[in-house]
């Protein structure tokens, strides 16, 4: 617990610094990703006024500095998720497999890019990225193989999808229904975060605006239909994946976690309806204080800003809970094996900070996709800190830490800064017209380079304790014959299947698009009737149009 | 093809004219082909070699291979730089490559990078595509293979 300083350890803190000015330091700078220069050391007057109650409060309490649950990792673990998807419907629900009988208890779904951008497997612009980076989803029937003997009344998905969310999302409704599953009893994630897309990510298919309306549609729906789906994992990973420092990663993220709250409540939507269903992503990277003291920040900004300036009221609304990924921009080809004590030390920032779920990357993530050896050390990496470290035994064990509250209120102060910088601006959805965010992050990306190639960063096994030739490690390849075999098949779905029907829906989708009316409804029939993603994606983008992006560097 | 190229042209200072051999400067397309969004690589590369000195032309994201042949070609570069993080680079490449062979722009060299495995980057030298670049990488080793493999003598 912080000890408000009195005066007597104010002069013994100055006579200390006096006899550490005269020691030598092992470097010139001491620089925190956001560019903080930390003190040698933080002390109690560091953290002058500092009220306990009003910074930290209890355990799922506001402002949840603490945690989001009253008894957090003693009542239950967080869930273990790691991310999957490789080429085929099949063989990713063979990998599902593989993960949950070795006690991984979530699932989280990576499609390939064709998928991601809403094209078809046969379309031209698929070629050569079939079921490269994740599992390839045409139709509800590809769907249907993902999940076979998967049991969706038990298991939460997560899905790293955007621009076509509101499409794979009703493809998930209703293979549960194939199931006997009510989309009631559904629980899980779609990213469905479009703003992160324009700023960092970019997979994004329609432009700003209506890619809103498709969100705060999707949100009206699941209040009604889905109420244990998260309807948006509002991301911070991917802009730090681009090269935002956590600063950055923090505050962009708040800042769009807003705008979506303000498009619902726009939309006429009561802030308490669709806010409980808001989860966040963020990332865990290098450092390790400043991680944990990212992760307590953003509990403390987002309470304070959903009851203050949104007046939400429920305490589901006030509290942030979040998914972690370790950082895989940390991940070095050179010596990969390093990368799994630089994951375990990543998932044990996010651990201390509190996280509710968390992927653990493999160490062979910045070569391939990952085996299934990788995967595995990577998952029972979160097995040793759950089990053996007893981290998870004390609720949020570092806080009252000089430091780590110290650069919590750092983290909450710099935010303010940004958000005051993008009401400037005009908001989130203005200043991405202008390049603002893509402009810090390429400038961010950039400083870090040139620090790694100056040597003013180091990276064991990149720029300092080299050796010769790499390691080989073992890769997995993506059978090139799949992406024939995946068009072939689309193919003959497309013949067999009810057409008529399907350009009936198809026709529904763009009266719906082009009026008020909830698009969630006609796509559901839609992918019922067996259209494919490329179809719906397209019907939309009849109505939409597509986005185009402002190229900055 | 879905759209026209757009494109952002680079310069550290005013361009200079093609005078004299010596004065040139390498020109380079930094190109993000496929549905890959994956552009902090592109991104860093292309500041590193324009603060190298070297004219650099961003085409920006989505790119498909015909695109990215037309823009070099128009630009009269000396290089082709693809960043490809999706697992593409089997077919992108090559195709690339083709295509410049095609309408008559075999010079030009075709280097880049990303998540490329050493067999494949191995495969695509032999097929003639230049030297490819792996994940740590410094800019440094680029520039340096840039500036001496690219030969602004034989193009005056």
């Amino acid at each position: 617990m912080v000890i408000i300083s009195g005066s007597a350890e104010k002069t013994s803190k100055k006579t200390w610094q006096e006899k550490y000015k005269k020691a030598r330091e092992r470097k010139e700078k001491f620089e925190t990703s956001s560019g903080l220069n930390p003190e040698p050391l933080y002390t109690p007057e560091d953290n002058t006024g500092f009220n306990h109650d009003e910074k930290l409060g209890f355990p799922g309490e506001f402002p949840y500095t603490r945690g989001v649950r009253t008894n957090m990792y003693r009542g239950r673990l967080w869930t273990m998720r790691q991310f999957s998807g490789l080429a085929t419907a099949g063989e990713t629900n063979k990998r599902y497999h593989f993960l949950l009988e070795r006690g991984q208890t979530g699932i989280s779904v990576a499609f390939d890019l064709p998928t991601l951008m809403g094209y078809d497997s046969d379309d031209s612009h698929s070629l050569g990225e079939v079921g490269k980076c994740g599992v390839a989803i045409d139709t509800l029937k590809d769907m249907e193989t993902l999940f076979d003997r998967i049991p969706l009344e038990k298991i939460s998905t997560s899905m790293t999808i955007n621009g076509p969310a509101s499409i794979l999302f009703a493809m998930y409704i209703a293979v549960g229904e194939k199931h006997g599953v009510s989309s009631r009893k559904l629980q899980g994630t779609i990213q469905n975060d479009i703003l992160k897309e324009y700023i960092a990510q970019k997979s994004w298919i329609f432009p700003v605006e209506p890619s809103m309306r498709i969100i705060t549609d999707i949100m009206e729906f699941c209040s009604k239909e889905v109420p244990k789906w998260n309807t948006i994992s509002i991301s911070g990973y991917h802009i730090r994946e681009a090269g935002s420092t956590a600063l950055q990663e923090l505050a962009f993220t708040l800042a769009d976690g807003m705008a979506y709250v303000e498009a619902g409540m726009k939309a006429g939507m009561d802030v308490d309806v669709f806010a409980p269903r808001l989860s966040f992503f963020f990332d865990s990277h290098n450092n390790f204080f400043e991680e944990i003291a990212k992760f307590r920040a953003a509990r403390r900004i987002w309470a304070k800003k959903m009851k203050n300036a949104y007046g939400a009221k429920k305490p589901e609304s006030l509290l942030m809970r979040f998914h972690t990924q370790t950082a895989g921009c940390t991940l070095t080809a050179q010596q990969p094996e390093n990368n799994i004590v630089r994951v375990a030390f990543q998932a044990l920032s996010a651990v201390l900070g509190g996280t509710q779920s968390l992927h653990t990357n493999s160490m062979d993530e910045t070569l391939a996709l990952p085996t299934e050896k990788a995967v595995q050390i990577a998952l029972r990496t979160q097995q040793v800190i759950a089990s053996e470290t007893g981290v998870s035994d004390t609720i949020d064990p570092l806080g009252g830490s000089y430091y780590i509250e110290y650069l919590t209120g750092w983290f909450e102060e710099e935010c303010e800064k940004y958000f005051k910088q993008i009401e400037k601006q005009g908001g989130v959805i203005e200043a991405i017209k202008k390049g603002f965010f893509q402009r810090e992050i390429a400038k961010s990306a950039y400083s870090h380079q040139k620090a790694v190639e100056k040597k003013e960063q180091i990276i064991v096994g990149l720029n300092d304790y080299t050796e010769g030739d790499s390691l080989e490690i073992p890769l997995l390849r993506i059978d090139p014959e799949f992406e024939a075999q995946q068009v072939k098949e689309l193919k003959s779905l497309k013949e067999s299947r009810d057409n008529m029907k399907v350009k009936e829906t198809l026709e529904n989708i763009k009266n719906a698009a082009s009026s008020k009316e909830n698009l969630m409804p006609v796509i559901l029939e839609a992918v019922k009737a067996y259209a494919s993603l490329g179809e719906i994606a397209r019907a939309l983008k009849d109505v939409f149009g597509v986005y185009r992006e402002p190229i900055i560097f | 093809m879905e759209r026209k190229i757009s494109k952002l042209v680079l310069r550290k200072d005013t361009p200079q004219k093609n005078c004299g051999v010596f004065n040139r400067k390498i020109k380079v397309l930094v190109a993000k082909p496929g549905l890959d969004g994956h552009d902090r690589g592109a991104k860093v590369v292309a500041r590193a070699l324009r603060d190298a000195g070297m004219e650099i032309i961003y085409t920006g994201l989505h790119q498909t291979p015909e695109m990215i042949a037309e823009a070099a070609i128009q630009e009269d570069v000396d290089v082709v730089a693809l960043s490809i993080l999706s697992g593409a680079h089997m077919t992108i490449f090559p195709k690339v490559q083709a295509l410049l062979k095609e309408k008559g722009a075999g010079h030009i060299l075709i280097s880049g990078g990303g998540i490329i495995p050493k067999e494949d980057m191995e495969e695509l030298e032999k097929k003639g595509i230049g030297k490819l670049f792996g994940p740590g990488t410094s800019t440094e080793e680029i520039i340096t293979y840039l500036k001496s493999n690219v030969n602004l003598q034989e193009r005056v």
